[in-house]
């Protein structure tokens, strides 16, 4: 009694109808294993998260322990549900994109190229789509899934102790949205892919932009490469952790560089092509661990596949400048002209002085396709993508309306989570922060 | 099979989806009839007669199971009644290798009366490279629906997720809770009796309402 007296001010305890609870704010582990050790009870269940640093967002882990056994590991979601999807359903087909472009925060082009598919779909246009419009989808995509994957390896080598490829990471992601910013005007949520094409053309000098910026990430990835790969430290915490074959992920949904790890090569953008992906020349990644360790080499080698693809991209688009970035119909290309000016994205001052100035119709159509927008035919339609952390999926009902009736994603994330507890249970405690970071889970596309 | 047409969507009056305020637009008096989808007609085209076929083959209880195939936009689309479901969902995954399930969408369609709550169930073969949708409809007064986690285990979060926003029971889920709202919420908030929530904005004296109270275009 005087011992835990003792440590009453740090890990303070209290008896509850489950037992006793410990509240332990961290600096305080030795007096809980004081206190803990002189209770009876062998299993332990430890409350991690939602507001640990190395849980990636607000995931919560309940895990029952045996010493530093994990026996049991369940995740708790939700702490970052904002409604996206019923917000859909009150705005029109078009504002929709700035809803679902906050959903997986790290992945937005993902998020929007999935939805527009979607109702591109529902509007039976996905013929229609310029082919201009497709390789930029297409270009920024790559880019996105370069700057998601920098994240991912950044911050799961942060979370195992290793301080430099964070620095590293970042400073390559830095330039990957140094050409969102100059394409679409903004860094992250750009709402940039819309229903019937993209919102603006190239910006002028924007190619040589990008092959300088691949031509930039090409040498520097060797950073990170050098780095991690084949270092024993880095081996050591990731080789045979998180364990998950084939027949589990088939079990479980789960796709992506997960599904990957195992040695199944199945990416959408092979076996189900969207955006014109069969014209490009570029290989599936995989390896056949089924580890951390695995998917870290999946998610490192699928940075230069992407490099490749978006080189193929510059190319097609220098010979397609001038071509359309939207579809024809002037009933569904909303809205007309944007282009970047000294404060971001808007209005192209030559629409301006059109509607302004010389045609009423136009500020008419322009009003009505704004405030209005399109219909939709009623029915419903499936469109799916090859996220950074595997498919994307969008269900979207329509009614005939302006506005979607139901928009579902089947988020990557999500889906993916729930094999924390196939991965870790059994495994020592400290694994279970290098499982989650090789599932690379997004809290803002799990609770949506 | 039917071979009726039916409409999971109402009629709408108006032009506008609130009806507050007094309509002065002249379009007060506009009924826009809801579109019927039925069953169609072979050949599907793709590969959707071959799958079909199939599993009218496989599943022997194809007549009294599936209530209609609709091909729509590319995609295949089989109503399945939902105490079919489980066998429905076997024989996909066992004899027409589609062993991967994307989880499971519900819908609410208020106005289809005695089918409200719809389950919509994205499955994918990677053998054959192919997709298929299964759609499960069960009436608002008695929203059961078998469970699909002993054959696709990853479905377990989704039912959780659809069990959470419509209010559909999956009969059999190992544990069906809330899993993105509070445990302790009242309703389910992606039905369409559910209120999108938000507050009026004042400005300079006048209010604007919230989203889902403002006349808006449908």
């Amino acid at each position: 009694m005087s011992q835990s007296n003792l440590y009453n001010d740090y890990a303070s305890s209290r008896e509850t109808t489950e037992g006793r609870i410990y509240d332990v704010t961290g600096s305080d582990w030795d007096s809980l294993v004081n206190e803990i050790g002189a209770s009876k009870e062998e299993r332990v269940v430890v409350n991690m998260g939602p507001q640990h640093p190395s849980t990636h967002g607000v995931l919560r882990i309940i895990l029952e322990l045996e010493g530093e056994t994990v026996k049991e590991a369940r995740a708790g979601i939700g702490y970052l549900h904002t409604g996206i999807e019923k917000t859909t359903e009150f705005r029109t087909w078009t504002q929709g994109v700035t809803l679902v472009t906050r959903m997986d925060y790290l992945a937005p082009i993902f998020n929007e190229t999935a939805y527009c598919l979607a109702v591109e779909k529902l509007l039976n246009i996905t013929d229609q789509i310029p082919e201009k419009a497709s390789v930029i989808r297409v270009m920024m995509m790559e880019f996105n899934r370069i700057s998601s994957h920098m994240v991912a390896l950044g911050t799961g080598a942060l979370e195992l102790g290793a301080l430099s490829p964070m620095i590293f990471a970042f400073r390559e992601r830095e330039k990957v949205l140094d050409i969102f910013e100059m394409f679409t005007g903004l860094r992250m949520n750009m709402a940039f892919v819309r229903p019937g094409g993209v919102a603006q053309d190239v910006p002028e000098g924007g190619i040589e932009k990008v092959r300088e910026t691949v031509k930039y990430l090409r040498k520097n990835f060797k950073d990170n490469a050098d780095l991690l790969i084949g270092n024993s430290i880095w081996v050591a915490r990731t080789k045979g952790i998180g364990y998950l074959d084939l027949a589990g992920c088939t079990a479980l949904g789960i796709t992506g560089p997960v599904l990957r790890s195992t040695g199944l090569p199945w990416d959408l953008r092979k076996t189900q092509p969207y955006c014109g992906y069969e014209n490009y020349d570029f290989d599936v990644v995989t390896t056949d661990s089924a580890d951390v360790y695995g998917r870290f080499l999946v998610r490192m080698n699928e940075l230069e596949q992407s490099l490749r693809i978006i080189e193929q991209c510059a190319d097609k688009l220098e010979k397609l400048s001038g071509a359309p970035v939207m579809v024809e119909d002037k009933k569904i290309a909303w809205p007309a002209q944007l282009s970047v000016g000294a404060d971001g994205m808007g209005n192209s001052l030559d629409h301006i002085r059109e509607i302004m100035g010389t045609s009423m119709e136009s500020l008419i159509h322009h009003f009505k396709l704004v405030t209005e927008g399109f219909r939709a035919p009623a029915g419903q339609a499936y469109a799916a993508v090859e996220s950074p952390r595997g498919e994307t999926g969008v269900h979207v009902v329509s009614d005939g309306g302006t506005k979607p009736y139901r928009v579902h994603f089947r988020e990557p994330s999500f889906n993916n989570l729930q094999s924390v507890a196939a991965m870790c249970e059994g495994s020592m405690i400290a694994d279970i922060i290098a499982a989650i970071a090789s599932i690379d889970p997004v809290m803002g596309g799990v609770d949506r | 099979m039917e071979n009726e047409k039916s409409s999971p969507f109402g009629d709408q009056h108006g032009a506008f989806g609130v009806q507050s305020s007094g309509d002065t637009s002249g379009f007060g008096g506009v009924v826009k009839v809801a579109p019927t989808f039925g069953s169609s007609q072979r050949p599907f085209g793709s590969y959707f007669d071959d799958l079909a076929d199939d599993l009218e083959r496989a599943f022997s209880d194809f007549r009294y199971g599936i209530e209609k195939i609709v091909v729509d936009r590319g995609e295949l689309t089989i109503h399945v009644a939902a105490k079919y479901l489980v066998a429905v969902a076997t024989t996909l995954r066992d004899n027409l290798k589609f062993e991967f399930c994307l989880g499971v969408s519900g819908v609410h369609y208020p106005d289809d009366h005695g089918r409200e709550l719809h389950a919509v169930y994205p499955l994918l073969s990677m053998t054959n490279n192919q997709r298929v949708r299964l759609e499960v409809s069960v009436p608002d007064a008695n929203p059961h629906i078998p469970s699909l986690v002993d054959i696709y285990p990853g479905n377990n979060w989704h039912e959780r997720e659809t069990f959470d926003m419509f209010g559909i029971i999956f009969d059999g889920h190992p544990a069906l809770t809330r899993i993105l709202m509070p445990d302790d919420w009242q309703g389910h908030p992606q039905r369409k009796d559910y209120p999108l929530g938000g507050i009026p904005v004042e400005y300079k004296g006048a209010t604007t309402p919230a989203p889902s109270e403002r006349r808006s275009y449908r």
